[in-house]
């Protein structure tokens, strides 16, 4: 039945960070939840073309791998009772009831949140942070992270083994940090977040250039870190960012596949709702005064998206945001934007 | 999980600390020492006699060569450690920052490794008899 593969294909796409968020946090491992959730994922291509698509997918799907995350543990207990790191797992295990119903995701909002910042715990290598992140919430392919990176795959591979290894052999914990070290924390989560959402925005890999799964998921990881810390400005001017650039998505690219400048661009096709939001967002982040360089990156985009074309785009401001970028992130390509700014404000 | 704190430091060139540098940095291990202790997760913490008095032992040629100084010839020496009981690795970090002298600035770093279990034996001909040296 194709349709239930589809459906399969596409639970898999869009809710596979969710889930293995969940499985991790009751099997303590992230190699047993990632054979957990294959396994369900599994049952799920048998039972369903034969049963019928259950009414929630994912549910179902967490549902499964839980059991086959429970048998598992079973096993192992029998077979090596005293070995310190299978009763670590086990007693995490047990300590969650097997029934799950539909609202088992629900009860656990902040699984990915706990997630990501384990992904992106200062323990690990960034390389292995951004890896661990795009494997497990991106739900990307390692061949994928391999060409997001220009990387080998047998070394992305390696990098994934040794981050698993090190998380639970120096137990790396699954929590949300505490207040007095979140701030440090967030620096991390953020470059990764949007480091996924570059990697949706400007893809390595699938059928279309824009991934869109990778860019609603960062903004969706990126919206939850902006609840969680609402007084963290730059956290807002991320999400404000990506909802900014993510308006372009439609344009970005033309039939041909070929990146269209912004004044190429079809700017009636922009989204207006993530532009007013985004908009929105940028502007009460700059009214706290904490600036930094996310929300200097989505000031500069909000200007663009605002304008009604090239010609009306207010290049003196933007000149005199990529002025104050220059002061906290001097890179070539700021220092460039800047130029040209300039160059544009002065009607060359 | 217990863990071991591996205190490392530039050993001192100049003059000595001075008596009241030396007895806030006394104070604080102990103060440490006892807070650990309050909790119940203090398994052991001693402070190294400086590497110049080390001596090293390599194999070469299949034959034992006993040397003089540290295995590695580095900035940082190996000055003391800690065991401590912790729940996870963020605690051990925690514990960590609170060490008084290596976080400071250039002096030196503070390694965090995670004690691997000893292996149970199939017929343990003395119970125990490993095990309680290490766990104190």
């Amino acid at each position: 039945m194709a349709d239930a593969r589809t459906l399969v294909e596409s639970v898999l796409r869009e809710q596979s960070g969710r889930i293995i968020a969940t499985l991790i946090r009751l099997s303590g491992s992230f190699d047993r939840a990632e054979e957990a959730m294959q396994e369900a994922f599994t049952s799920a291509l048998i039972h369903w073309p034969e049963k019928g698509i259950p009414q929630n997918p994912g549910a179902w799907i967490t549902a499964v791998a839980h059991r086959k995350l429970i048998d598992s543990v079973r096993r192992e207990t029998t077979r090596v009772e005293k070995q310190d790191s299978i009763s670590y797992e086990t007693s995490i295990a047990q300590s969650s009831t097997p029934d799950i119903d539909d609202d088992l995701a629900m009860q656990y909002p902040d699984d990915r949140l706990r997630l990501i910042f384990t992904c992106c715990h200062p323990a690990l290598n960034l390389e292995a942070q951004v890896a661990l992140t795009l494997r497990t919430l991106g739900g990307l392919a390692t061949p994928e992270i391999a060409r997001a990176f220009l990387a080998p795959e047998t070394t992305v591979a390696q990098r994934l083994v040794r981050a698993k290894k090190k998380i639970q052999t120096a137990r790396i914990p699954y929590e949300i940090p505490p207040p007095e070290r979140l701030a440090e924390r967030l620096t991390a989560a953020m470059a990764v977040i949007y480091l996924i959402f570059n990697e949706g925005y400007s893809a390595t890999s699938g059928a279309s250039l824009i991934r869109r799964d990778l860019c609603r998921e960062a903004i969706r990881l990126g919206r939850i870190l902006s609840q969680l810390v609402p007084e963290e400005t730059e956290v807002t001017g991320l999400l404000a960012l990506m909802l900014l650039q993510d308006s372009r998505r439609e344009t970005r690219v033309n039939a041909a596949g070929d990146l269209m400048t912004l004044e190429e661009q079809d700017r009636s096709r922009w989204d207006r709702a993530e532009i007013e939001e985004g908009t929105r967002l940028v502007e009460a982040a700059l009214r706290r005064r904490r600036v930094g360089p996310y929300q200097l990156q989505a000031a500069i985009a909000a200007v663009h998206a605002n304008a009604s074309s090239s010609d009306a785009t207010d290049w003196n401001e933007i000149a005199a945001l990529y002025g104050e970028l220059a002061a906290v992130s001097p890179t070539p390509v700021v220092a460039f934007n800047r130029a040209v700014a300039i160059a544009m404000s002065q009607g060359w | 999980m217990r863990y071991m704190l591996l205190i490392y430091r530039s050993e001192p060139q100049g003059p000595p600390p001075s008596a009241e540098e030396a007895r806030r940095m006394t104070d604080a291990h102990w103060a440490l020492m006892d807070e650990t202790k309050k909790l119940g997760i203090f398994r052991g913490a001693e402070p190294l006699e400086p590497a110049t008095t080390a001596t090293t032992l390599r194999m070469q040629d299949g034959k034992t060569v006993t040397l003089d100084g540290p295995f590695a010839e580095t900035k940082e020496q190996l000055a003391g450690y800690y065991i401590l009981d912790c729940n996870n690795l963020d605690e051990a970090i925690g514990w960590a920052a609170k060490l008084p002298m290596p976080c400071n600035g250039a002096q030196g770093c503070v390694e965090i490794r995670p004690i691997r279990p000893l292996p149970v034996r199939e017929e343990a001909p003395a119970a125990g008899q490993y095990a309680a040296t290490v766990n104190g």
